[in-house]
């Protein structure tokens, strides 16, 4: 009897199980608790550092983006970028390649758009759009795959770090953009509009369909959006990363080419971040600095996950993100800069967290110790 | 000519070396924290409050007591740094969240509460610059042994840092004999390398994991505020932490993971980083604002040759540690 209890006193309050069951209802309840208790945590802080009526500031971060015509289309232009960035990443990440680079195959890719833009455009060779646009868009796909391509070579040969190689590669695209930021602006260190006068290469449809400018932009993310969820879901290729993303070893089994299919894929994710990077600037801001991808390429990693690499489910964890962000800009105005821009990003990042955090709760489940149990078996 | 550059370079290396070894004994529990930058970021800006608040609560500079001046943003930098560790620990090792992710969503958490707070700051006391500058208190962080002046070259080389570019170096040397030298150190390695064979042996995983990433990010905080207080004289300016705290990150590659080689490894990215400036001004290599992207891009690539040289070597002792960036959960097949 006495070994007995001591036994039982030795037990663990709770043991955590793995679970795989869980209904499709329950895990989206415990993300609904999850995104609430973090809007509940912003609230208070909020509250604790403007002193005002948390209501009332979302509503003015509602406003943010609903407000006018303007400032939704803005938002959804956002929304459409961090959406593009995120669906590039995801292939990669689904097959647990670590792509940090985004950032950098982002940004070199729109290098490509605007080295054509600058040598084959006014100042260069001025070539007619039909041509000029197809030339943009190709060099901008091939820089982006090239840039993403490197370090999944070395990680496919001889199993190099592609965390930290993808990481290091930003930092060398940076560079590389403050180079020819430099030399575009003849000293001033920023570059006009490109192609002001002709518009040669702008991704933009005519003024009198699109007033914003975004809406080509837009379009071209949705297409996207569809072939990604196609591309993934009921393709082989799709299969052949979800397989090596859940077990090398399986893969190898069952004939797969890990090799092949991580470079492969690398290619695509690159080539998917240089058209994100045309996007930008020839369809944005016709125009570029070391800001263009304005890390996003890191933001979008957290979209991707969030959704769990379902490219629908991105577009809601995407609009989250924007939201808070052109939320944060508008309560600059309305707080009288109490709350400046950076604001966004703490907001994003406890939102993150609670979404990350909760998903233990859908993962595993824990166990409590049952006292009735023990004493049956004593 | 040489004593000022290295001067100069050592500067720079301080915070690098404090962010690198801080990350080091990070990675050895197995946890890759990319949230380096933000914890820094964090650990300066905390700083620079306690500084702010010391100095306002002063009715003139010149009350300023120098053990307060430093003890308080000391504290206050670890406090807060200590709170970025615990948050990255309780997702990753608690409740199992990917790390990647976790120290992504660190670092944007971090630079925004820095880039907040420095903008409150600024607010507040209505500059025409956008910076905030706690000058005092950074002065007692600055102040070198007297002996430094006297000594001429070697002074300046030796003497002249403030207290914490020593701490840097003793924590450095502490870290690596402790984790080659000391049972700890051991358990912690095995940790990093096979957490199930170390559980298996009686080391309490999540004990280790917790204790090294936390004392980690409050050295990398350290960093932080070696920054703030040394290289930018107190002028806090919401910008440049990023950089070193990714740059640190770089550098615990490039030292293959030994926070003895972290010290010269720091060195050598502290004079990479300024070796522009002393090859014009000398007029070795003509630098400009043309040449000087490929300069600064070169500890990066650097750190990518490092990497993977290492990777094609595939010697035992420059691999990361095994079960880096994967979380560990006991009844795992």
């Amino acid at each position: 009897m006495d070994k007995a209890k001591t036994k039982s006193a030795r037990e663990p309050l709770f043991h955590i199980v793995k679970r795989t069951d869980i209904p499709f209802w329950k895990a989206w309840i415990i993300r609904i608790c999850a995104v609430l208790a973090a809007l509940v945590v912003c609230g208070i802080i909020i509250v604790l550092l403007t002193g005002k009526n948390p209501f009332e500031m979302y509503k003015f971060m509602w406003d943010g983006s609903f407000k006018t015509e303007r400032k939704f289309w803005k938002m959804i232009q956002d929304l459409a970028m961090l959406l593009c960035i995120a669906l590039a990443v995801t292939p990669a990440f689904k097959m647990r390649f670590w792509n940090i680079g985004a950032e950098g195959q982002v940004l070199i890719g729109g290098l490509g758009a605007a080295i054509c833009m600058k040598l084959l455009g006014d100042d260069g060779a001025q070539l007619s759009n039909e041509l000029l646009l197809p030339i943009t868009i190709l060099t901008a796909v091939v820089f982006g795959a090239v840039w993403g391509v490197i370090p999944s070579i070395f990680k496919a040969n001889w199993n190099t770090n592609e965390t930290l190689f993808t990481l290091m590669m930003n930092y060398i695209a940076i560079q590389i953009i403050a180079y020819f930021t430099f030399i575009w602006s003849s000293g001033s260190n920023t570059v006009g509009k490109l192609n002001a006068q002709s518009h040669a290469g702008w991704l933009q449809l005519p003024k009198e369909i699109d007033k914003s400018g975004y809406l080509l932009n837009i379009l071209i993310v949705v297409g996207l959006t569809v072939l990604m969820f196609l591309y993934l879901r009921y393709s082989k290729q799709g299969y052949e990363i979800s397989v090596v993303g859940e077990s090398v070893n399986t893969a190898r089994y069952i004939g797969i080419n890990v090799k092949k299919v991580v470079i492969r894929t690398m290619l695509i994710s690159g080539a998917l971040c240089g058209i994100a990077g045309l996007l930008l600037v020839a369809g944005t801001d016709q125009s570029i600095t070391a800001e263009t991808a304005g890390g996003r390429g890191y933001t979008a990693i957290m979209v991707s996950w969030l959704a769990k690499f379902n490219p629908f489910y991105m577009i809601l964890t995407a609009f989250i993100v924007v939201f808070l962000q052109r939320g944060a800009d508008e309560l600059q105005t309305q707080t009288d800069r109490i709350i400046n821009a950076d604001f966004a990003d703490i907001l994003i990042a406890i939102i993150i967290f609670f979404i990350i955090g909760c998903e233990f709760f859908i993962n595993y489940s824990i166990k409590f110790r049952s006292h009735k149990k023990k004493e049956v078996e004593a | 000519m040489f004593a000022a550059f290295f001067h100069r370079a050592v500067l720079q290396a301080i915070s690098l070396l404090f962010g690198c070894t801080g990350e080091i004994l990070t990675e050895k529990s197995g946890n890759l924290n990319l949230g380096i930058p933000g914890i820094m970021y964090v650990g300066g800006i905390s700083g620079v409050i306690g500084g702010f608040l010391y100095e306002n609560s002063l009715e003139s500079k010149d009350d300023a007591n120098w053990f307060l001046a430093i003890f308080i943003p000391l504290i206050c930098c670890l406090i807060g740094s200590l709170i970025m560790g615990l948050i990255y620990c309780f997702l990753t090792t608690t409740l199992r969240a990917n790390q990647n992710v976790t120290g992504l969503a660190l670092t944007t958490f971090g630079v925004g509460i820095g880039k907040y707070f420095g903008g409150v700051l600024i607010k507040l006391v209505h500059a025409d610059v956008p910076s905030v500058t706690v000058s005092t208190t950074s002065n007692f962080y600055k102040a070198s042994l007297p002996i430094a002046q006297d000594l001429g070259w070697f002074g300046e080389m030796f003497f002249g840092y403030g207290f914490l570019a020593y701490t840097a170096i003793i924590i450095a040397v502490i870290a690596a004999v402790f984790l080659k030298r000391t049972r700890p150190g051991l358990n912690l390695r095995a940790v990093g390398e096979n957490p199930a064979t170390a559980d298996a042996a009686g080391i309490s995983v999540t004990k280790y994991k917790y204790l090294a990433t936390c004392i980690g990010s409050m050295i990398a905080g350290m960093g932080g505020l070696y920054y703030v207080m040394n290289n930018a004289s107190g002028v806090w300016s919401n910008n440049g932490l990023d950089n070193i705290g990714w740059l640190a990150i770089a550098l615990v590659i490039f030292t293959v993971w030994k926070p003895n080689f972290a010290i010269l490894g720091a060195f050598l990215f502290g004079a990479l980083s300024i070796a522009p400036y002393y090859l014009s001004l000398y007029e070795i290599v003509d630098i400009n604002l043309r040449t000087k992207p490929f300069f600064d891009m070169l500890p990066y690539i650097v750190t990518v040759i490092v990497l993977i040289f290492n990777s094609l070597r595939k010697k035992r002792e420059t691999q990361p540690p095994e079960a880096l960036g994967l979380s560990y959960f006991r009844e795992d097949r």
